[in-house]
């Protein structure tokens, strides 16, 4: 059966800009389009705009203004995070320092770590998860050292959708900041998956380094925010021009900036209603497809995001499984090797403990604002039948008892 | 690497050749129905843990001339679109204008394969070379039962628990040596002891050899 209509189920990819979001930077562009360091009107009214967004962002975060740092996006915040406050901490203390990071983290926070530790310019402590994705508080504080200056666990994951404990681990963080009379590590989390459905006020969470990329908010693509708690210190990436409190050099993206603002707004206003509205279609998807034989499901039961469901269908490769559902004309993506540049299945699913034939096979549902139960159930219509053929051409008839 | 074969136009919309697209999803001569197909020959290569597996059956005859021909080939495999759409191209190959003659078969590379598909995406390449391979395995099963058993040529064996360093050579002997269960195989090879991950593999190879070899 051809369709026309597209059913877009790969929100953790990107979102689609919001039109309200749009409307807000259209100005920007072509009125406004000031440097916002030039000392005439019209850098001033660009200057005025990412004030007025900063502002937003802060408030929204609940930080302050020179606690914002507008960037080019997740990748970018990462990076700055993870090797800026280390290599900041080394060169001030002469000490090698440590960094504790989980398993699960997206690429911008494990590459950079990696190479690091690989360089000797860090210690690394990579922390396993439940096989819900989950890391353990306890196991984290308990690798704690005395030159540990950073910890980077995200707020909630992009492939299987598990929340982490970012708040009870910012609470132990601080408890023991008292305790030994130091003001460090500190915690840095990547939030970009969590923005239009978790509270992320960090007075709550008590993180001192947050991430957020406009383009998983219904905002531009390109833009992004390191939130940077005062005190603390990342040595800047980009040098030269001195924007951004000198620590991220390079004309703003004025444009980016004030549709990241907007939507950022937008999606936390939204935040409750939709996350209930997703939650139910989840759940429904969810159910659907695990009625279909050997299938397991990826991520925590209860504590994941409201638009995710990650799905392994064993004895099939999850690429050809994609490629006949955008024939379809439904969007979903796949952690397996296949699709990505590496050989290895997704790192995430594995570290779960789920087995290469199970990681293979795994397929990411991630929905949004423009998922209606009627996608829902489309999917569920087409999704049996696909699993069925590619199982029909597939040689491999593995035993489910290995995946209890 | 020499001779390969890389589609132009790679990042515009689809990503695979329209050949591709047509073999992924209108698959030739894959087998819908063993346990109706009868005896053939049977190769097999990679595993899903892999992200590739493939098994092939072939039916082999003499032509007029006496020269030994492919009559079938049919095939099941696990992997992505590209492994799929090689798969299929390949049994065409083999099976087009009365079947080829079994030594051109065996001189197949991978690149003749994607020459066909009209080019692969680079990364991809590694996937359709498991089809001549699985081609070669399922000729020698055919060498080995017509007697022919100089013509037999091994590939190296490939590793399946990484730790005691155990390859699906060592399964397959076990296996001809009367370990059917995979408890007796490991009593004759430890496998999985130091490496548990691979057992499903392991379980997976054992049904296909005592397949391959004793018909159950």
């Amino acid at each position: 059966m051809k369709t026309n209509k597209i059913i877009y189920l790969d929100h953790a990819a990107t979102t689609p800009l919001d039109p309200r979001v749009l409307e807000a930077m259209q100005p920007y562009f072509t009125e406004d389009f000031g440097n916002p360091s030039s000392f005439h009107s019209v850098g001033m009214r660009a200057k005025d705009a990412v004030a007025e967004a900063r502002g937003t962002v802060a408030r929204l975060l609940g930080g302050h203004e020179d606690e914002i740092l507008f960037t080019s996006g997740g990748t970018e915040s990462d990076n700055l995070a993870v090797m800026g406050v280390p290599r900041y901490w080394h060169e001030k203390n002469g000490v090698l320092p440590h960094v504790i990071t989980s398993a699960v983290e997206h690429y911008a926070v494990l590459e950079p770590l990696i190479a690091m530790d690989r360089k000797k310019e860090i210690e690394l402590t990579i922390v396993g998860v439940s096989r819900e994705g989950q890391i353990s508080v306890e196991e984290v504080m308990s690798a704690i050292k005395s030159n540990t200056v950073l910890i980077s666990i995200m707020t909630a994951n992009n492939e299987i959708g598990t929340i982490q404990p970012i708040a009870e681990l910012g609470r132990e963080i601080l408890k023991y900041r008292k305790l030994h009379a130091t003001t460090f590590p500190y915690l840095h989390t990547d939030a970009c998956q969590a923005t239009g459905f978790l509270d992320l006020n960090v007075e709550k969470t008590h993180v001192d380094l947050l991430t957020l990329n406009g383009s998983k908010m219904y905002g531009p693509k390109g833009v992004g925010v390191l939130y940077v708690r005062r005190g603390v210190k990342v040595q800047p990436m980009f040098i030269g021009g001195g924007q951004e409190k000198n620590l991220r050099s390079g004309t703003e993206n004025v444009p980016g900036i004030i549709g990241l603002a907007k939507a950022f707004e937008l999606v936390q206003a939204e935040r409750e209603v939709e996350s209930a509205r997703l939650s139910t279609l989840r759940d429904r998807l969810a159910q659907g497809l695990l009625s279909i034989p050997k299938t397991i499901l990826n991520g925590h039961p209860k504590e994941r995001l409201p638009n995710s469901v990650n799905i392994s269908f064993i004895d099939i490769e999850g690429e050809a499984a994609v490629l006949y559902l955008d024939a379809q004309g439904i969007m979903v993506s796949t952690g397996s090797a296949c699709a990505s540049t590496s050989l290895d299945p997704s790192h995430v699913i594995l570290a779960t403990g789920l087995s290469y034939e199970a990681a293979h096979g795994s397929i990411r549902f991630t929905l949004g604002h423009s998922t209606t139960e009627e996608d829902v159930d489309f999917v569920l219509r087409v999704m049996p039948a696909i699993v069925e053929r590619l199982r029909l051409m597939s040689p491999a008839n593995l035993d489910m008892k290995y995946f209890a | 690497m020499q001779g390969d074969v890389i589609a132009k136009k790679e990042d515009k919309g689809w990503f695979y050749t329209d050949t591709v697209k047509e073999h992924f999803f209108h698959p030739k001569n894959f087998l819908e129905d063993e346990a109706a197909y009868g005896d053939a020959y049977l190769g097999m290569v990679g595993s899903p843990a892999c992200g590739d597996a493939m098994k092939v059956y072939l039916k082999i005859e003499k032509d007029a001339d006496g020269l030994e021909r492919i009559k079938d080939f049919k095939w099941k495999t696990f992997g992505c679109a590209s492994a799929i759409a090689a798969t299929s191209m390949l049994s065409v190959m083999v099976t087009e204008h009365g079947g080829m003659l079994l030594e051109e078969a065996l001189k197949l590379r991978p690149q003749d394969i994607m020459l066909r598909l009209g080019g692969l995406p680079a990364r991809k390449i590694h996937c359709s070379v498991l089809g001549d391979k699985a081609l070669r395995s399922a000729v020698n099963d055919y060498y080995r039962k017509s007697g022919q058993i100089d013509k037999i040529s091994l590939e190296a064996g490939r590793v399946i628990d990484h730790v005691l360093k155990i390859t699906d050579h060592d399964i397959e002997e076990a296996v001809l040596e009367g370990a059917d269960t995979l408890e007796k195989v490991q009593a004759r090879t430890k496998v999985g002891t130091g490496d548990p991950s691979c057992i499903p593999e392991v379980e997976n190879l054992i049904r296909f050899y005592k397949e391959k070899y004793f018909g159950a």
